[in-house]
């Protein structure tokens, strides 16, 4: 490991108890593209936030051209050749490219410099290919212009190494190859490029090396050359350890739920979901296998009525529910747990009593009075007291404010909330995300436990997750997504090899997998 | 090194106990009035006769007792009409204008459909009131609601029409010719007046308000909608998924809102005035704002505060009197209070840790 630009050595952070990063090793090498892969929570942002100056690491050492060095802050980082590009590419919109390139830098003289600035910037573009006006104002431009300017702006200080978290999840396939090409050329001036990814064959086409976190730790650091798609995959998740978890085999009923050919746009406009099609059946777990940001998110929203799909159906009890309202969606019965529990799933400065209606306020016996005006608040007590007690939630009294529980309780009121509501009427509809994301071993149990006892009492799950032990458990049918496709949907997930789905994730579809490349890929 | 030395930093609290606020108002207080001393000790002034007046010209007699209270009543309903709002997180700064709107209707109502009967003449000066003080505020609503215009900026700006329509027709031919040429109008009638109270200028504005302070209280803490706003206020992602409709409850809102504010001009120019003038108002609707959050979005709290206020105005003027002092001293007294007020809002939701 000569010749490092930057070296990372037992690198330790801990947020209140929680371990981050654990003894992590990483290196940058002059001209390399250096792949940065783990599941969400991994710890990539953070090690990435450490060797920025943003944290200051607990244990462990960083050295620059093999020196030792101590950042307080980016300011820090910059100075030493190191930057970084977020996913949020923190610009100021109102100003222009040259203005944006002196930001937050010291000594600069009171009247700006413009034209000198401008033909600096107009020299790095050209020698990087990354074109840009530098006359243009920052909200003018697209988001892929936007990352130019963050480059840009990164290349403008000196940076020799530079940290792109995610840097393709905001572009179009023609700027993500744009952006490659810029990456090959500085790698060819002896740049140095962390690059932290969910996309596997960017990370196979793209990088020297590849780096893979789980939880916290180095899995191990290869040579890209020397892997592959599955067994990446099969590194990000661990090893296929069975669960130790009831599951009785499933006795389908009816389809519940059924969607045709949904598409829908993302948050930034480029389409999420493109053409997926599923039913859920009562008494049935529909798992959905995918690395994050492949419409997910977009997914689930479409199938509630809190995103609009642009073509497709979704019909619940054969009644036509496309792009009906997310009250009707609750009034059919179909419930929904979001993954961003307390920015969606709970008004958190409210309490556990209110939150405990929000999805049922406007029912019996919640709401009373001759037209339903008026809440009944003893009611909301007693169902609030209910969903305490039924799913072991420590809250010291109903009028907690709900900020004030910790993550795992929280989870449990919001799993609480939306299980008791379908509890009555048809067979309810379930959709779930993430429901075990960042909760303890206990808490993880109780809560697949509680989902498995929906299926038994007849309740059509949908349920989408990251962690493919948990995924494999639950699930009776496995649909793998990517960029907003099924690659396939397995119908006995627990026969089929890991390396297969782990070929899905990466982008292949299930018909095309002979055993071939399974063994190849083992 | 930073490491090892002397910090200071803040902690968000766990739970804030009811004690706590208690405390934490009292405390800021003090604070207030103690640096307001040492403000009116470089002002010349000695502190203890300067706060002996703001109190004895606020409580000393019954009279002075009332004049508060007559201060504090339309701050007091204008402050339930902005409470509505910052609830659901709509911010509602032109009260005043709709205020003056109120008023401006009930003054037209009595202008051109006068009624000897007293109970139809304010009836309708009433409805006139809250429908202009309400289309006022709802204009912003619906622009808010349907192209996201910024609703800071349209009531705000709406609270400049306002003023200048009001001044067009008092200053217009609206004008009493007999005012040798003040701006206002003749005197209502008097079936348009709201009858006096006890023998002092406290009118049954005091009655409205009281009903409104209830009513705002049950609407927001007891029913469904009142239920609806308080989750958008708190999480308007959260209200999306729970199915509530965020566009509609912003007109209804606003609307609403402006609706309480004019029907707090029109008890001013009726109670109080029994005419429309130029610049009645006082900017009771900006005091108001204030008083929306420093009691806590309570309704009954508001009441307090309202009073509070009323008192350091009716205070402020005598201290111009008897004092000298010139408006802008009262104004930076009244300035400091709600500086250390809001300023201690801080230590009710964060912890000082030292080292």
């Amino acid at each position: 490991m000569n010749g490092a630009l930057v070296e990372m050595r037992g690198v330790t952070k801990r947020f209140s108890g929680v371990t981050a990063n654990k003894a992590v090793d990483f290196s940058v090498e002059a001209g390399e593209v250096h792949a940065l892969l783990g599941e969400n929570g991994a710890g990539k942002s953070t090690l990435m936030n450490i060797l920025y100056g943003l944290y200051r690491p607990d244990e462990g050492e960083i050295f620059v051209n093999g020196a030792p060095v101590e950042f307080r802050s980016p300011a820090d980082a910059i100075t030493a050749g190191i930057g970084m590009v977020h996913q949020h590419f923190m610009l100021v919109q109102t100003q222009t490219v040259w203005e944006n390139m002196i930001l937050g830098m010291k000594d600069i003289p009171f009247f700006l410099p413009g034209g000198e600035i401008q033909k600096k910037i107009a020299l790095i573009s050209e020698r990087y290919g990354l074109l840009i006006d530098p006359r243009a104002t920052i909200e003018q431009l697209s988001v892929g212009e936007q990352q130019r300017v963050a480059i840009l702006r990164m290349l403008y200080r000196g940076a020799r190494v530079l940290i792109l978290d995610e840097p393709t999840s905001v572009l179009t396939p023609q700027e993500a190859s744009r952006l490659f090409s810029t990456i090959h050329r500085m790698t060819e001036e002896g740049h140095g490029v962390v690059f932290i990814s969910h996309k596997m064959n960017e990370v196979l086409n793209e990088t020297k090396r590849v780096t893979v976190l789980r939880r916290g730790e180095t899995v191990k650091t290869v040579a890209t050359a020397d892997t592959d798609a599955s067994s990446l995959a099969e590194m990000m998740m661990g090893q296929k350890a069975p669960l130790n978890l009831h599951r009785p085999k499933a006795a389908p009923g009816e389809r519940v739920f059924e969607v045709r050919d949904i598409h829908a746009s993302g948050d930034r406009g480029p389409e999420a979901v493109s053409g997926l099609s599923l039913f859920l059946r009562s008494g049935e777990i529909l798992g959905v296998a995918g690395v994050a940001g492949n419409g997910q998110r977009e997914l689930c929203e479409c199938l509630v009525g809190l995103r609009g799909a642009t073509s497709g159906t979704i019909s619940v009890r054969n009644k036509n529910m496309t792009n009906a309202s997310p009250r009707r969606f609750i009034n059919q019965n179909v419930h929904y747990i979001p993954a961003d529990r307390s920015g969606v799933g709970m008004a958190t400065g409210m309490d556990v009593r209110d939150n405990s209606i929000l999805r049922s306020y406007w029912s019996k016996p919640i709401s009373t009075g001759t037209l339903g005006e008026l809440i009944d608040w003893r009611a909301a007590e007693i169902r609030a007291a209910r969903i305490v007690e039924d799913f072991n939630i420590s809250a010291p009294s109903p009028n907690t404010p709900v900020r004030n529980l910790s993550g795992g309780n929280l989870q449990k009121l919001l799993m609480g909330r939306e299980l008791s509501d379908s509890q009555t009427g048809d067979a309810p509809v379930i959709i779930v995300m993430h429901p075990t994301w960042g909760l303890d071993v206990a808490a993880t149990l109780y809560v697949r436990e509680r989902i498995l006892e929906r299926r038994e009492n007849g309740a059509a799950i949908l349920l989408i997750s990251e962690d493919l032990d948990e995924l494999l458990a639950m699930s009776d049918r496995l649909a793998v997504l990517f960029e907003g496709k099924f690659m396939g949907i397995l119908e006995h997930p627990e026969d089929e090899p890991i390396e297969k789905i782990g070929l899905m994730m990466a982008g292949t579809m299930a018909e095309a997998i002979v055993n071939a490349d399974i063994e190849a890929a083992s | 090194m930073s490491r090892g030395a002397f910090k200071i930093g803040a902690e968000k609290r766990v739970d804030s106990p009811r004690w706590l606020g208690m405390f934490v108002t009292l405390l800021s207080l003090a604070g207030a009035l103690l640096a307001g001393a040492v403000f009116l000790f470089f002002q010349g002034v000695s502190p203890i006769a300067a706060y002996g007046v703001i109190f004895n010209s606020a409580f000393g007699s019954l009279y002075d007792f009332s004049e508060t209270g007559v201060k504090a009543l339309p701050v007091a309903i204008v402050s339930l009409a902005v409470m509505l709002c910052f609830t659901m997180l709509v911010w509602n700064i032109g009260a005043e204008g709709q205020a003056l709107m109120g008023a401006l209707a009930a003054a037209a109502a009595v202008r051109y459909f006068p009624l000897e009967n007293k109970l139809a003449m304010l009836s309708l000066m009433f409805a006139a009131a809250a429908l202009f003080g309400g289309a006022w505020a709802g204009v912003a609503g619906f622009l808010r609601a349907r192209w996201n215009v910024n609703e800071i900026i349209s009531t705000l700006m709406l609270n400049y029409i306002a003023m200048r329509l009001l001044e067009y027709f008092v200053y217009g031919h609206w004008r009493d010719p007999s005012s040798l040429g003040f701006p206002m109008t003749r005197p209502f009638i008097d079936s348009a007046r709201l009858s006096s109270l006890w023998g002092t200028r406290i009118h049954m504005g005091l009655y409205v308000l009281l009903v409104l302070t209830v009513a705002i209280w049950a609407a927001l803490r007891r029913t469904r909608w009142g239920y609806e706003i308080r989750v958008m206020g708190e999480n308007a992602r959260a209200a999306r998924y729970a199915g509530m409709s965020y566009g509609r409850s912003i007109v209804l809102v606003m609307f609403l809102s402006g609706a309480i504010a004019g029907v707090a001009g029109m008890c001013e120019v009726s109670g109080l005035q029994g005419r429309l003038q130029a610049g009645f108002s006082a900017q009771y609707g900006y005091t108001a704002i204030i008083v929306a959050w420093m009691s806590h979005l309570n309704p009954f709290m508001s009441l307090l505060v309202s009073f509070l206020m009323g008192a350091l105005l009716a205070g402020g003027e005598a201290l111009q009197i008897s004092m000298r002092l010139p408006l802008a001293s009262t104004m930076v007294l009244q300035g400091l209070i709600l500086f250390f007020v809001l300023g201690g809002e801080f230590f009710r939701s964060y912890k000082i840790k030292i080292g």
